[in-house]
């Protein structure tokens, strides 16, 4: 992980001093342990602050859309997907952006690391694939492969699929773990039993439109959610009002989602909204045979369609 | 509420989205003096590719008891690919909804050409029929406030 900061640093570096980009965007350190915050290095000096560890969790894809600048980002597997689909949805040109790709090994869930902890975590620091986290008189070292995120967990593509620069070496891509399991045990409940999950599932949220800040697919100028004539949804939250909410959230991704996890990380209420997309995300590889972000030439599968494309369901 | 209303009988709100080009017309079936229950609420669109899921959502956030979505065959759209784009968001749709809950019996589709007035009336009864075994909607209906 340290020798990941330092070469991305010294990348920058280059990249900035030869006058390449104008910017490069990366995780610096946030105020709280266990929370990296987006970073955009203009200088070589700032540079210095462009950091590389387990916190990576929100999607640096999400701020490539209407810039004019050359810009160089620090991705992981997901975020290149998602700046994969940035450029095949014209939302920056190819060469606007440098992709410095950085073999991912997963982001940890500090939920989980609270959960185990229960007070409060002053400092954090991670070597060789142990966290420790120090408080108020105690220092605790854990394992950080057991501390990741769910959909970091069942990630088929840690390595980017497309990048200019590659830190370091590929890593193994995970293939063991089965990333329906729990899906399909959802699945094969009765509709009224669903209902139940999903009524509870999003019970607290409190709409903060968090989740949809925090999703790099989400560009529009104005968002349905805040469109009124037609208003297509209420403004309170009135259980149907929140389930209409994440339902067109979702279905606006359809086809799209990474599975990258930012809208689950960014909930403060931590509601597991990517339940909602995770069945869009199954379909589409199973009914379309394709996944988001892996290719530059692929035609999204709403944009195109197949004679004999499955249709038992149409009277 | 329907019911008590109706006098013990549920008498379901459908609402049908039908394309201009095919089976708006194919309701023609009631020119051709063929019966079908009248429960169905005709909101004409130009071509399924029209169709936001939105459309769907608002009726049953609004209180409709069943959707019903018809449009022209593959490969008879008067937009050449409409109804072909339409039938991968229906399909992820219709799956989605599912997922989240919705009872199977409350959402149709359909393909049904301006000269299948027959088929027209026969396909209205089964989403009627389909939908009054379902019953009242509650699940994403949004409740009213009840002014006095």
């Amino acid at each position: 992980m340290e020798s990941r900061t330092g070469k991305i640093r010294e990348i920058a570096r280059r990249l900035l001093t030869e006058e390449k980009v104008d910017v490069v965007l990366g995780y610096k350190a946030g105020t709280v342990p266990l929370r990296n915050i987006p970073f955009f290095a203009r200088t070589p000096e700032e540079v210095e602050s462009l950091i590389w560890d387990s916190n990576g969790r929100i999607n640096l894809a999400n701020f490539l859309p209407r810039r004019e600048d050359r810009i160089a980002v620090a991705a992981k597997g997901c975020d290149v997907r998602n700046i994969v689909n940035h450029i095949i949805e014209n939302q920056i040109k190819r060469e606007q952006v440098y992709i410095i790709g950085v073999p991912c090994e997963g982001m940890i869930d500090p939920e989980l690391v609270y959960e185990r902890e229960g007070r409060l975590i002053e400092e954090a620091a991670e070597a060789d694939g142990k966290l420790t986290v120090r408080g108020n008189g105690f220092e605790t070292v854990l394992d950080r492969n057991e501390l990741l995120r769910q959909n970091c967990r069942i990630c088929q593509h840690r390595n980017p699929p497309v990048y200019d620069e590659l830190v370091g070496e590929p890593v193994p891509e995970e293939g063991d773990v089965s990333p329906l399991e729990d899906l399909e045990e959802l699945l094969a409940k009765a509709d009224s039993e669903r209902y139940e999950y999903f009524h509870d599932l999003v019970k607290t949220c409190i709409r903060c439109y968090a989740c949809r800040d925090a999703c790099p697919l989400c560009y529009c100028h104005v968002c349905f959610v805040d469109e009124h004539m037609p208003q297509w949804l209420g403004k309170s939250i009135d259980p149907r009002d929140v389930i209409t909410y994440h339902f067109l959230r979702a279905f606006h991704c359809a086809g799209r989602c990474t599975d990258c996890g930012a809208c689950e990380s960014a909930c403060p209420l931590n509601i597991k909204v990517r339940q909602f997309t995770r069945l869009l995300e199954k379909d589409i590889r199973e009914l379309y045979g394709y996944e988001a972000g892996l290719s530059l030439d692929k035609l999204p599968p709403l944009t195109v369609y197949l004679p004999d494309d499955r249709e038992e369901f149409i009277k | 509420m329907t019911n008590e209303e109706s006098g013990g009988e549920f008498k379901p709100k459908i609402i049908a989205f039908l394309c201009n080009w095919c089976s708006y017309g194919a309701d023609l079936a009631g020119v051709s003096r063929m019966a079908y229950p009248p429960n169905i609420r005709i909101i004409r669109i130009p071509c399924t590719g029209r169709m936001s899921p939105k459309f769907i959502l608002e009726a049953f956030r609004r209180g409709a008891d069943g959707v019903w979505v018809s449009g022209c065959h593959p490969g008879d759209c008067h937009y050449i690919a409409g109804n072909y784009h339409a039938r991968r968001i229906f399909t992820l749709l219709n799956n989605f909804y599912n997922y989240l809950g919705l009872e199977p019996g409350r959402l149709h589709f359909s393909w049904i050409s301006s000269a299948e007035g027959e088929k027209f009336a026969r396909v209205a009864t089964e989403v009627i029929e389909a939908v009054k075994a379902v019953g009242p909607s509650d699940r994403f209906a949004k409740d009213r406030i009840e002014v006095a």
